[in-house]
């Protein structure tokens, strides 16, 4: 086991690949029997302070649908200075460059510990980076003020070659000209009319009405000077921006009593995709939408401006009682899918008390690899440190952003692709390794991932091919090549590349061996995954029974039992947790939407599918850590018999950070003991789970909200959500145990879950 | 001709049919007094007449005394008079002149004695010959003999014409023209009866001349005509008439001997006469008759310029030319004029009777001057016809509006729609709500009658007025309006005194005044909210054009002081008007000058498809409490647009820019666009180019007039919805479609200015002026009015910059001190002479201030089943701005050359049915007019010659529709002195005179080569300098050495430091101040090429693009007459 624990370990540290099952089923039938499917999560920039970028070019295999990059997996002739393709046998002569090679005096490639190797590709003209501001002004003074401080300050965080631009909205739509001298100038648009990017670049004097320009000849060539006057250098534009974000003002139109301001956010977003298609097609650039609430007006319209009429709930969608959201989803579907194929990524950043249309607007940043943020106000540390996070920086000085990513997945002829789950867009590339069987975004072998950070994970599903009576030869290994290109923060392009290879094993002599080969961590998550991505389109319970019948099956597959006798249940070590993940993951708030908004999923899914495994690992199932006088802080039971009287919990959600002083600690707490010397210890227990705290906070995408609570606290739900209820008012006094708080809820605990579970894995007629 | 009538035809309906009235004539006969002229008077007969014609005073004894008033008796008199003076022509007419009275008989008979009476016969006769414009040719020939002639003629042109005349005539004719011509010379002479016959359209002659072919031949003749027209028309012009061909024909020849004129004199005398006949006549005919006569008298002073001496060599060339054969100048072109009607009107040259015989509006408004200039006009009495427009004088309120808000065409209604259809006399009423006072009249009184508004009818809905009646007590009223008896409010209750008024009357604006104003509660609010104070945006073009002539510039300098003038209450110290600013090519740029801001901020709205307001708050804002904004944005205007070449503008989105802006700040208001050329750019209200030169003359020509439809349609409507009123500042190159552009500024109660060519040194002064004027002037937004009438009649028609969306009420985005709206009356029943006419008008409206307001005028007028009431208590002023206003309509929808027939034929039908049913008895060939109406036709025969009616293709389709646009919203004044502008003579001033010096008639002939002639219609104004300009006039007015040495586009005399030159230009700049308008100062010479432009306002002359004289068109309404009456 601990081989593979370590084997594991090392791949994900090396190649940033956590693959749920590490030896894989030669058969496309073993395969499917297996439930949970050979797959993987990939973080393609994972940071790799000891990866050194070579400034050379890949060497590809020259077929013409094969086109994968030379690895150390790949035969290599040093005499005849030849290499054949490990994906499709091609032999490839070396390019003349490698005319010195020889088995001492090898490029790095083709050494194993380079088995994730990035290329710096020097063609091209480097583009610079583009941060588009789109900004909201109906916003409370306050808000808006500390938005405005935000975003000035951000502007000496930005690189300085950067090109930056701004746009404000409330009821119209205002776009900065940010060169001009004495009077600042700006293009209003109506909040309410949908334009197409040609009307908004003709609008803006990108390009010179149609009807003007002379038939035949092209489209005039474009006055450099005047998308200049839009999106400029920050280092040009620094104080003219300062100032022109101090002047701005709350959207001056009067808001009727009753109504919601006008909020022309779909309009504003148009305008900004329409500006830089226009300008800046296939450069980077990040569209930073802020917004203090719904858009109310024209299109992408999320709710009316009634304050009667609330903004939708789930209940209403259940209902089809939301009248805005499928054209408003609509509309924004378009919008992110015009913006991905630019390489354009958007961000929203959405602090409000109420819903802001996350729902709908999902997708912007879904498809685009963009940021979601929500908050409640925009005077929150949540949001100033989050946003300041967002321009954070590496070892090397460079932002941990990259841009126009293009993820190609090549596969060794046993295997194929179904597809990504993820922050990307599918490009739409057949090839031999695409599978027909799609499993998320899938039919494709290439996909558009607009903005990368080191953390962004993809999901990535494979079907093993090979059919049951063709088996691969013993020792053969399977290959999987992942191919990202993008733009790093310097503007230069890059290529990485990571080659991995698994042993093949025949399951039904070998299920042992691929038992002990599975991570049921990365497993969890994928699984997680596949329901969060089936949710975003199916009824919630049938996605949990599905979940519950892949479960079933996998216990029924790998679980030790006598038929029909749940008691003689077993799973082995490595599938032990997986169960157990399963409980949290049905419980979370990315398959029940009880309890959370339609934002809230929205915005608790999209960060889902984007973490790396640890952080989702966290989401699926909070970490729970005790503070007491018994002993050094220990994680303990996510259960509700851990939350005793003298114990300070920390509950990490990954969205929530919850501090929880239990009855007592919180009785001494309000007594002031901390504040006498003599109880110096009281105050360091009280400051141990502080500091623990602070340390996740330091480092985590987006901040998370901070709660300090204790017992009978109104904000001790977050923890009391999370906990197991093995302890509710069923059947606390049945107990009668002093451990442990009552959780006030009818759901079933994890023993109630397992036990069921066992029933059905051991039940002859399933 | 009532019948045709436009279709607007309602005035024209009414008129009754007509009334062929006097045929005899030129009306200018009734007019007698003032024709005192007539050299001819020197013979006894014509003594009296003249003195009839001039001042009623001297001659006709008794007779003419009061002009008006008394007109009929006087006529009568007067006639009597003629009657015998006349006598002898009788006799003459023998010869020539019974015949022709027989013929008309009824002319005839009465002839004689009616005063009025031009020789009518003659004229009559001259009509139709006159036609024959031989006039031209005969220029030169003729104006010596003929001037001569004729001066000497006239006055004997009664009776002289006999003898003399004749045998001149005849001698004349028979010379030159061949024989037939002679002949038919000579058959009228012979026959009076001939020449009568023609005229009547009895046998031959008659019809001819009347017919077709005279006419034709007229025009034909025209040239020839010319000269001899005179002599043959009167003569001949019968005859010659007759045989239109021959006519002409000798006409030319007549001309060209002298002989012509000679006989014209001679002959016509009589005959002629009927040219002359008018002049002969009393005092037209006198004149006419003098014009013939003239030769002989030489000229007497009157005349003389025109015809004679002067006309002949110096002076006018041209003209002399055509009158040269004076006399017969006028007559051809009479001829022309009527019968080609176009053709012939331009005729030629016409030779005139003695001009100075024909009813002369300088006169009458001289005469109206010193009757009731300076005095107190108290509208205590009811029917009281005011003083005329022209006249100073100061009203006091005593129940009865100011005629400076209302003005009625006539006093006195007919009481029966019968009447009314009978002598269709247009009934209107001329309401400017909104007129400026005179510093020593009484500003309006504002009632407030609390919360629930003031008291009203309950039926009806008038407001309480000095009309209502008090009964019971005081407990109740009775409406004066629709009779219903109500309640009198609790807290308006007030007991009466022994004479049933209430003890309050005089303490109440509204029981004892003619005008005043209410407070208007909630309930008179749109949405029932108080209105915001209104707003002013200027919308400045800053396409290529405009930077290139440095308007943007200029402009926005302009501002800067102007803004700090705008209108404000009284007692107040800043204007509560918001200003915002709006530049424009084929986007628009809005700026935000809030005052918090230290830099205006501008917002570019590129989405013309669909325009909308990129901000409220900031765009409207207090002047004062931006101003430095204000300027900084101004400075940066003209430079930001500097390298500008944008070309292209759009025009509707402006509009709908500004009416949005409005409508988000819930304010009325008004913009003020500046623009440059048509607009091109793809955008709502694209225009084209449809100017099409070809249709001018068609049936089709109707389309140059109507705006395209579509947007601008849909834009006026709301933008009147909002009360916003667009003010267009245009400033073109070229053809701008302004039919179109102007839609919404002509529907908004708004104004159109146009610059042709903007040069900034020639043109940048007048356009201030106007802005300035504009921008200052005392207005009000978003305003109703409604006309309530007594019963019995009703308002049925609106003439103005409005819009009606319903049948009553009249919207106006807003009114001005300028504006006025005419509204004709129909009847619905018969009206009680005994309680008279009632008309309230009641204007609703906004402030500047921002405060809900009634404005009321209330008006009482006559009624009466005597037609010569009716007469009697016209105003010519008003009959014509409503006929402008109304052909002006007409125009729209059918052929202008209709519109023109329906004019003269309605005035004909006017005429002669005063002449049927007022005057007395006289011959047929007696031309009659109505005194309150004496100056009619000049003002008629001017409309028709205004850019809109003439159809020439000389004209630029846009100069036409903006003054066709203009007119719609004209009060009275600014119609009179379109129609007639005021020439002064400058060259004789008296340095040490308060008072201007007097005007002249507008007609070449009163040029003196060695003169200087201010002439100005509130719309133009040049300074005239005759070849012969003494060079120390020049130095003093122009510090130059001669006359050669004047450069072109002088846009203002130079400042210097002599009394003339002071005096020149306070004069100058005191008409600038008067008029609603400014005007550009344009300095022609004589026989420069600029002169052209001076000459189409000498309306009296024949005009440039075609339209006859005054003299001509005064023969061939008298024709029309005569046919009507026969």
């Amino acid at each position: 086991m601990s081989t593979y624990q370590e084997f594991i370990q090392q791949n994900e540290d090396r190649d940033g690949v956590r693959f749920s099952w590490n030896l894989w089923p030669s058969s496309r039938l073993e395969a499917t029997r297996l439930v949970v499917p050979v797959s993987c999560l990939f973080t393609p920039l994972k940071e790799r302070p000891n990866l050194p970028p070579v400034q050379y070019e890949p060497v590809l295999c020259s077929r013409a649908n094969c086109k994968a990059v030379l690895n150390p997996l790949s035969q290599v002739d040093f005499r005849a200075k030849i290499w054949a393709c490990n994906f499709c046998f091609q032999r490839n002569p070396f390019p003349p460059s490698y005319a010195g090679i020889s088995e001492v005096n090898q490029p790095a490639e083709l050494m194993p510990q380079f088995s994730t190797i990035e290329y710096i590709v020097q063609r091209g003209t480097p583009a610079p980076l583009i941060f588009l501001y789109v900004v909201d002004t109906c916003l409370e003074e306050e808000d808006l003020q500390a938005l405005k401080e935000s975003l000035q300050m951000s502007l000496s965080l930005l690189p300085p070659n950067a090109l930056v631009g701004l746009i404000t909205f409330g009821r119209m739509v205002q776009v900065h000209e940010l060169s001009c001298e004495g009077i600042a100038k700006s293009y209003v648009f109506r909040g309410t009319k949908d334009l197409s990017s040609k009307q908004i670049q003709e609008m803006l004097g990108l390009i010179k009405p149609a009807a003007s320009v002379q038939q035949g000849r092209p489209a005039a060539p474009q006055d450099a000077s005047a998308f200049c006057r839009f999106l400029q250098p920050v280092h040009r534009v620094d104080m003219n921006l300062t100032d022109l974000l101090g002047e701005l003002q709350r959207d001056p139109w009067p808001v009727p009593q009753g109504k919601r301001p006008l909020r022309s956010t779909g309009v504003a977003l148009s305008v900004a995709v329409g500006l830089l298609e226009g300008t800046f097609p296939n450069t980077g650039a990040r569209v930073m939408l802020f917004i203090g609430g719904p858009p109310t007006q024209g299109p992408g319209m999320v709710v009316g401006d009634e304050l009667k009429t609330p903004i939708r709930s789930w209940h209403d969608i259940q209902k089809d009682n939301a009248r805005h959201l499928k054209k408003a989803t609509k509309y924004y579907e378009a919008l992110s899918n015009r913006s991905a194929v630019n390489g354009h990524s958007i961000d929203i950043y959405a602090c409000a008390l109420d819903q802001t249309g996350l729902l709908e607007m999902k997708c912007l940043s879904n498809l685009t690899g963009g940021h979601i943020v929500m908050g409640d106000s925009f005077n929150t540390s949540l949001f100033k440190q989050t946003f300041q996070r967002v321009f954070s920086k590496d070892y090397n000085g460079d932002f941990r952003m990259a841009f126009g990513g293009v993820l190609e997945v090549k596969t060794s002829r046993e295997l194929k692709v179904c597809g990504t789950i993820g922050p990307c867009v599918s490009l739409n590339s057949k090839g031999p390794s695409v599978s027909e069987n799609e499993m998320g975004v899938g039919g494709t072998s290439q996909w558009k991932v607009c903005s990368l950070n080191p953390s962004t994970t993809l999901g990535i599903y494979f079907e093993v091919v090979n059919q049951h009576n063709a088996p691969v030869p013993q020792g053969g290994r399977g290959a999987i090549q992942f191919v990202t290109q993008y733009q790093h923060s310097n503007t230069q392009r890059r290529i990485r590349v990571t080659t991995i290879a698994r042993n093949w094993a025949d399951a039904q002599s070998q299920i042992q061996h691929i038992e002990s080969s599975f991570d049921q961590e990365a497993a969890a998550v994928l699984m997680a995954r596949l329901g969060v991505f089936r949710a975003e389109s199916e009824e919630g319970p049938d996605v949990l029974r599905w979940l519950d019948r892949q479960l079933i099956r996998l216990c029924q597959k790998f679980g030790q039992f006598n038929k029909d006798d749940p008691t003689s249940f077993k799973l082995s070590e490595s599938l032990s947790l997986y169960p157990q993940f399963m409980f949290h993951l049905r419980r979370s708030p990315f398959l029940q939407v009880f309890n959370n908004s339609p934002d809230e999923s929205s915005y608790y899914r999209h960060h889902f599918v984007r973490q790396d495994l640890t952080q989702s690992l966290i989401m699926v199932q909070p970490i729970l850590y005790s503070y007491s006088f018994h002993g050094p802080p220990e994680p303990v039971l996510l259960d509700s018999s851990s939350i005793l009287p003298d114990r300070i919990l920390l509950m990490d959600t990954f969205f929530q950070l919850v501090i929880f002083h239990g009855e007592t600690i919180a009785q001494w707490r309000k007594a002031g003991y901390q504040e006498m010397a003599e109880y110096e210890n009281f105050k360091q227990l009280l400051q141990a789970p502080l500091d623990d705290a602070q340390e996740i906070l330091q480092t985590r995408f987006p901040m998370p909200r901070y709660v300090d609570t204790e017992h009978g606290g109104s904000q001790a739900r977050f923890l009391l959500s999370k906990v197991n209820p093995s302890q509710t008012h069923n059947n606390l006094y049945a107990w009668g145990q002093e451990t442990g708080a009552p959780i006030l809820t009818d759901d079933v605990s994890l023993q109630v879950f397992m036990d069921h579970l066992k029933k059905l894995a051991v039940s002859s007629s399933a | 001709m009532s019948q045709q009538g436009y279709v607007a035809a309602p005035p024209y309906s009414q008129a009754q049919p007509g009334m062929g009235g006097y045929q005899g004539g030129f009306g200018a006969g009734s007019a007698p007094p003032l024709y005192g002229h007539y050299g001819g008077p020197p013979q006894a007969f014509s003594a009296p007449q003249t003195g009839m014609m001039k001042s009623p005073v001297s001659s006709s004894a008794g007779m003419s005394p009061p002009p008006v008033s008394s007109q009929y008796s006087p006529n009568i008199q007067q006639n009597g008079a003629h009657p015998q003076r006349y006598p002898a022509p009788p006799a003459v007419s023998a010869p020539y002149g019974q015949p022709q009275h027989s013929p008309f008989n009824s002319m005839g008979s009465s002839g004689p004695p009616p005063a009025q009476q031009l020789t009518n016969q003659m004229s009559a006769m001259n009509m139709g010959n006159y036609a024959p414009g031989p006039m031209q040719s005969p220029p030169p020939p003729t104006s010596p003999v003929a001037q001569l002639h004729f001066q000497t003629p006239p006055p004997q042109a009664m009776g002289q014409p006999p003898g003399p005349q004749s045998p001149h005539m005849s001698n004349e004719m028979s010379p030159q023209q061949s024989l037939p011509a002679s002949m038919s010379m000579a058959g009228p002479p012979m026959a009076g009866p001939p020449m009568a016959g023609q005229p009547m359209g009895g046998p031959p002659m008659g019809s001819q001349s009347m017919g077709g072919p005279p006419m034709g031949g007229q025009s034909m003749g025209g040239p020839p005509m010319g000269g001899q027209s005179m002599g043959g028309q009167l003569m001949g012009g019968q005859s010659m008439g007759g045989q239109s061909m021959g006519g002409q024909s000798m006409g030319g020849q007549s001309m060209g001997g002298q002989s012509m004129g000679g006989q014209s004199m001679g002959g016509p005398p009589m005959g002629g006469q009927s040219m002359g006949g008018p002049p002969v006549v009393g005092p037209p005919m006198a004149g006419m008759g003098r014009p013939f006569s003239g030769p002989s008298p030489p000229g007497p002073g009157g005349f003389q310029q025109p015809g004679p001496g002067p006309a002949g060599s110096p002076g006018y060339p041209q003209q002399a030319g055509q009158f040269g054969g004076h006399m017969a100048g006028p007559q051809p072109g009479m001829p022309g004029a009527f019968p080609g009607m176009p053709g012939g009107l331009a005729g030629p040259p016409q030779k005139k009777l003695d001009p100075d015989s024909i009813p002369s509006i300088i006169q009458v408004i001289e005469d109206d001057k010193a009757k009731q200039g300076g005095q107190v006009f108290s509208t205590n009495i009811r029917g009281q016809v005011p003083p005329l427009v022209t006249t100073d004088f100061t009203v006091q309120d005593q129940g009865n509006a100011s005629p400076r808000f209302m003005r009625c065409t006539s006093y006195s209604l007919p009481s029966t729609a019968e009447l009314a259809k009978q002598c269709q006399v247009p009934l209107a009423s001329i309401i400017k709500p909104f007129a400026n006072l005179p510093k020593n009249e009484t500003p309006l009184y504002v009632v407030n009658h609390g919360e629930t508004g003031p008291v009203r009818c309950n039926r009806c809905k008038a407001y309480m007025c000095p009309y209502m009646q008090f009964i019971d007590g005081g407990r109740r009223f009775q409406c004066a309006f629709c009779n219903c008896v109500n309640e009198v409010p609790v807290f308006y209750f007030q007991h009466l005194d022994h004479m049933g008024r209430r003890a309050d009357f005089y303490e109440k604006p509204e029981l004892s005044l003619g005008s005043y104003e209410f407070v208007a509660t909630l309930d008179y609010c749109k949405n029932n909210k108080i209105p915001n104070p209104p707003a002013y945006i200027f919308m400045i073009d800053v396409s290529y054009n405009n930077i290139k002539s440095g308007l943007v510039k200029l402009i926005c300098n302009e501002l800067k002081t102007l803004l700090e003038k705008l209108p404000r209450e009284e007692g107040v110290d800043s204007s509560a008007i918001k200003v915002g600013f709006v530049t424009y090519n084929k986007v628009l740029h809005f700026y935000n000058v809030k005052s918090a801001l230290a830099q205006p901020q501008m917002m570019v709205v590129s989405d013309t498809a669909e325009m909308f307001v990129p901000l409220l708050d900031g765009f409207l804002v207090n002047y004062q409490e931006s101003k430095a904004v204000i300027y900084n944005l101004l400075d940066q205007i003209p430079d930001m647009f500097a390298d500008s070449n944008e070309s292209e503008t759009v025009f509707a989105p402006v509009i709908q820019a500004g009416m949005e802006a409005f409508k988000a700040a819930e304010c009325s208001g008004k913009l003020f666009i500046f623009h440059s050329s048509m607009p091109t750019a793809e955008a709502p209200g694209k225009l084209k180019n449809r100017d099409d030169k070809k249709l001018v003359g068609t049936d089709k020509e109707k389309t140059l007039f109507q705006p395209q439809k579509g947007v601008f349609e849909q834009l006026s409507k709301e933008c009147v919805t909002q009360g916003c009123c667009v003010d267009l500042f245009l400033f073109p190159s070229q053809y701008v479609d302004l039919a179109t552009m102007a839609d919404v500024p002509s529907h908004t109660g708004g104004s159109v200015f146009k610059y042709n060519n903007f040069q900034m040194e020639a043109d940048g002064e007048h356009f201030l002026r106007d802005l300035r004027k504009d921008v200052q002037k005392s207005i009000g937004f978003d305003a109703i009015m409604r006309v309530r009438t007594s019963t019995g009649f009703r308002a049925t028609d609106f003439y103005g910059a409005i819009h009606m969306n319903n049948t009553t009420d009249i919207e106006m985005a807003a009114v001005d001190c300028d504006n006025a709206v005419t509204v004709e009356f129909k009847h619905d029943d018969a009206l009680s002479e005994e309680t008279g006419a009632l008309i309230q008008c009641a204007l609703l409206y906004t402030t500047i201030s921002g405060q809900r307001r009634l404005r009321i005028h209330n008006l009482s007028l006559n009624c009466s089943s005597q037609l010569s009431e009716l007469y009697k208590s016209c105003e010519t002023d008003s009959l014509i701005n409503f006929f402008a206003k109304s052909a002006y309509r007409a125009i729209l929808n059918q052929p202008v050359k209709n519109v023109r027939d329906i004019l003269v034929n309605q005035t004909a039908h006017m005429l002669a049915c005063y002449r049927k049913n007022c005057a007395s008895p006289s011959a047929a060939s007696q031309l009659i007019l109505p005194d309150a109406m004496k100056v009619f036709p000049v003002y008629m025969n001017s409309l028709m010659k205004t850019a809109p009616l003439v159809g020439s293709t000389e004209l630029p389709t846009d100069d036409r529709a903006h003054q066709r646009l203009s007119v719609m919203g004209m009060g009275v004044e600014d119609t009179q002195l379109l129609l007639y502008p005021r020439l002064i003579p400058m060259h004789n001033l008296d340095v040490n005179s308060e008072v201007a010096p007097a005007p002249v008639r507008c007609s070449e002939e009163r040029l003196a080569d060695s003169g200087m002639f201010l002439l100005e219609n509130g719309h133009a104004m040049f300074l005239w300098l005759g070849q012969a300009s003494p060079p120390d006039l020049i130095q003093s007015i122009f510090n130059l050495p001669s006359l050669a040495h004047l450069q072109g586009h002088m846009s203002a005399l130079p400042e210097l430091d002599n009394p003339l030159s002071k005096k020149v230009r306070l004069i100058i700049c005191d008409l600038l101040e008067k008029r609603p308008n400014s005007m550009k100062l344009q300095i022609v010479r004589q026989k420069d090429k600029p002169e052209m432009l001076f000459r189409q306002f000498l309306v009296e002359d024949k005009g440039l693009h075609g339209g006859a004289s005054y003299m001509d068109f005064l023969c061939y309404v008298h024709r029309e007459i005569r046919q009507l009456l026969s």
